[in-house]
């Protein structure tokens, strides 16, 4: 991390556990939105920082994914990831518009296909104002009314089904599959690093509660069973930073990356995504359960914070694909040189 | 930590994967299945004179840490024999550490030929993961050392010229305090070696010291001070010097079997959904594997101790590693478990191999329990367990 880089830490570090956390998380149900630290973010600019430096933005890749382990790590209820990789495309079209710049209306992504003009479980569907999405090979932008009613769900997120009409076609053909795409891997590894998040903070939270619980006259944390049971984990969330980094290295690169699975040299930007989404994901569905699981009968209460987190980690890890259809994707990309397909 | 290596870095690699293209023949490679000694002198030294050995010893000469897990890394990738020269320039590090001048001349110097190995000694039979308990006794007469004992799991101890060995000088104060190292010539009299076959073709060794009589010039570092010397070699290890990447080999071997094989419904393995989610979590187990170990060499370089991350590389490439070859044996079936040159052998008997040797990979070099006890301690801050 450069000290520009730091520095980004700091600020939203500081934001996030003093705006969000699992208090602003839990007042959030069932809407899974918090509206008021969205307008203290917006008032940062944040929204506006993944547009390029003369809309009022600059960072890259890189810098995004240190916000989003930091809004990670407090469960933020906020569109953030969604509402910068929209951004990001709609000025490449010239339809930025200054209401999303500044975060007065949402714009979010639909991750998967379109089916029959209905969009299924879009992430941001409950709130979105502005919704990018791909229909074959057109891509298409709803200006439309958000419900601001969620399909009651596991992580407490704003998912809404939305129906696409009057959508405008915002480009075709091989514009639109590669504008999509380059959204779709700048998604997946920014989503990859709020789940870092939400990994290094159960873990946090799991061995100071582990200090502080006694049984049998002692903290559990003294205990070899719960100890080996937690020392496999700060190696899997560091491993997750370390391959969302470097996805979002090679996506920030002008090159284009390559793929040598046999020699184990990737620095193809889609493939390392992918792969971030995989693992990233599965590391914080294996930290929160032994999270839950050390906290006892305690950890499946209400009352504590580590349930937010196990809920949350299930629903980002396969809001998008289950990790084995995301296996099944990068395996064409891997594979695609390779073999008989 | 920086992506992107160095140009200097670069440039090393390649030449390291040149030298592989130009000598690592698979003449080599059956040789040390067959024998069960994963060490070639003349492959050694053929490093050495491509001026590639020098850069092998963490912590001597111009080299850095980065360098020096690329060309363990080449090497492991490329299922060279470097186990041998593994721990030779382990054993290179400690002397280039703490070593006399004579260390220095008598022993370095001849590692950086190629020509000669070291092996360690330090487990025994009643102590392996607690080795500060160990027993085998140096004791001083006159102005010498006598030594007696038992030694386990003295790998290449056949192929050494000397061995590192840990001894109890000092049964009086706490465990920790009282132990020796020496580097002892294996032409020492009084030294048996007796093989140790494994289930997987890697052999190794017990060694026996009946009294073995050494001058004090063989002492390395201060008498009683053996733990600091075990410190310093942990230290250097890193996780750096291969064994943090074994599933890409592996990985190499099972795309070519699964690419010439038919699946049940007589389509190619390689078609086969299920082998090819394994291929792909394979694939990022390996990068994260990769990317583990290149942290640990980066903190090094930067003047860091990567100790607890190297532990994390460790206890991950090792447990994955066994993972990754048990689901790819049974996706085999029955051909899965044919060895080495039996016909139809899944992957010329690659698979069979791998899944024999993976199960040691998680326990020497410190076990993964070892291991986790460093990162509960050491990084979560958990009270000490035992």
């Amino acid at each position: 991390m450069n000290a520009d880089q730091e520095a980004i830490k700091d600020v939203f570090s500081s934001f996030f556990v003093e705006q969000t956390g699992p208090e602003s998380a839990r007042n959030s149900i069932p809407l899974g939105f918090d509206l008021k630290a969205w307008k203290r973010l917006s008032e940062t600019g944040a929204p506006g920082m993944g547009v390029s430096p003369p809309a009022g933005g600059g960072a890259s890749l890189s810098d995004l994914v240190i916000v989003a382990e930091e809004a990670g790590s407090q469960i933020a209820p906020l569109p953030i990831i969604d509402h910068v990789v929209t951004s990001r495309v709609l000025e490449k079209l010239d339809l930025l518009e200054e209401e999303v710049l500044t975060g007065t209306l949402i714009a979010g992504l639909v991750v998967r296909p379109v089916k029959n003009g209905v969009a299924k479980s879009v992430p941001t569907g409950a709130i979105a104002n502005r919704l990018i999405a791909l229909n074959e090979d057109k891509l298409l932008l709803l200006a439309d009314e958000p419900p601001n009613k969620s399909l009651p769900n596991h992580g407490d997120l704003p998912i809404a089904h939305r129906v696409i009409k009057n959508a405008d076609v915002i480009a075709e053909g091989r514009e639109a599959t590669e504008l999509f795409d380059r959204a779709l891997n700048e998604w997946k590894t920014l989503i990859s690093a709020f789940l870092v998040g939400i990994t290094r903070s159960s873990i946090e939270i799991t061995v100071e509660y582990v200090k502080d619980r006694h049984q049998f006259g002692k903290p559990i944390g003294s205990f070899q069973s719960v100890q080996h049971g937690l020392a496999d984990l700060p190696g899997l969330c560091d491993g997750a930073r370390l391959l969302v980094n470097k996805a979002a290295w090679a996506g920030d690169k002008e090159i284009a990356g390559a793929i040598n699975l046999t020699d184990n040299e990737i620095s193809d930007f889609a493939t390392l995504a992918s792969m971030s989404l995989v693992f990233a994901g599965e590391t914080s569905l294996h930290a929160t359960d032994r999270g839950l699981h050390y906290h006892g009968g305690y950890g499946f209460s209400e009352e504590y914070d580590i349930q937010l987190f196990y809920r949350r980690a299930r629903a980002w890890s396969q809001i998008l694909n289950s990790p084995s259809e995301e296996c099944l994707d990068l395996a064409d990309l891997l594979l695609k040189d390779i073999g008989a397909e | 930590m920086d992506f992107e290596l160095s140009e200097k870095a670069i440039d090393f690699r390649s030449q390291v994967k040149k030298f592989i293209e130009n000598n690592l023949t698979s003449e080599i490679i059956s040789n040390m299945h067959e024998t069960g000694t994963f060490n070639d002198k003349s492959f050694n030294e053929a490093l050495a004179s491509e001026g590639l050995l020098a850069g092998a010893v963490p912590g001597y000469g111009d080299r850095d840490p980065v360098e020096l897990y690329l060309l363990f890394n080449e090497l492991e990738k490329a299922g060279a024999p470097y186990d041998g020269l593994a721990v030779t320039m382990l054993v290179a590090g400690i002397i280039n550490a703490v070593g006399t001048e004579f260390h220095h001349e008598e022993i370095l110097k001849k590692l950086l030929t190629g020509k000669h190995n070291c092996c360690l000694g330090y487990s025994e039979p009643d102590y392996g993961s607690d080795v500060a308990s160990i027993t085998t006794k140096a004791e001083k007469v006159g102005d010498k050392w006598i030594i007696n004992g038992q030694k386990m799991w003295t790998t290449m101890a056949h192929e050494s010229d000397w061995v590192l060995l840990l001894t109890r000088t000092n049964s009086e104060v706490p465990k920790h305090k009282g132990m020796t190292m020496f580097l002892v010539p294996m032409a020492t009299p009084g030294i048996e070696i007796q093989p140790v076959p494994t289930m997987a073709s890697e052999r190794t060794n017990a060694t026996f010291y009946d009294n073995v009589e050494v001058e004090d010039q063989w002492r390395l570092g201060e008498i009683d001070d053996g733990w600091s010397v075990m410190g310093i070699a942990l230290a250097l290890e890193r996780g750096v010097m291969g064994g943090t990447n074994p599933a890409v080999p592996l990985l190499k071997h099972v795309l070519n079997w699964a690419e010439t094989t038919p699946s049940k419904n007589e389509s190619l393995m390689i078609n086969n959904n299920l082998m090819r989610e394994r291929i792909a979590r394979t694939a990022i187990i390996n990068q994260v594997g990769q990317l583990l170990t290149l942290r640990a060499a980066w903190i090094a370089a930067t003047g860091g101790m990567p100790g607890v991350e190297g532990s994390m590389a460790k206890i991950y490439a090792s447990e994955e590693y066994q993972k990754v070859v048990g689901w790819f044996q049974q996706m085999a079936g029955a051909e899965g478990l044919l060895s080495f040159g039996a016909e139809d052998a899944a992957a010329f008997g690659w698979i069979d191999y791998d899944a024999r040797h993976a199960p040691v990979t998680t326990i020497y070099g410190g076990t993964s329990e070892i291991n986790r006890n460093n990162i509960a301690e050491r990084h979560l801050g958990l009270p000490r367990s035992r």
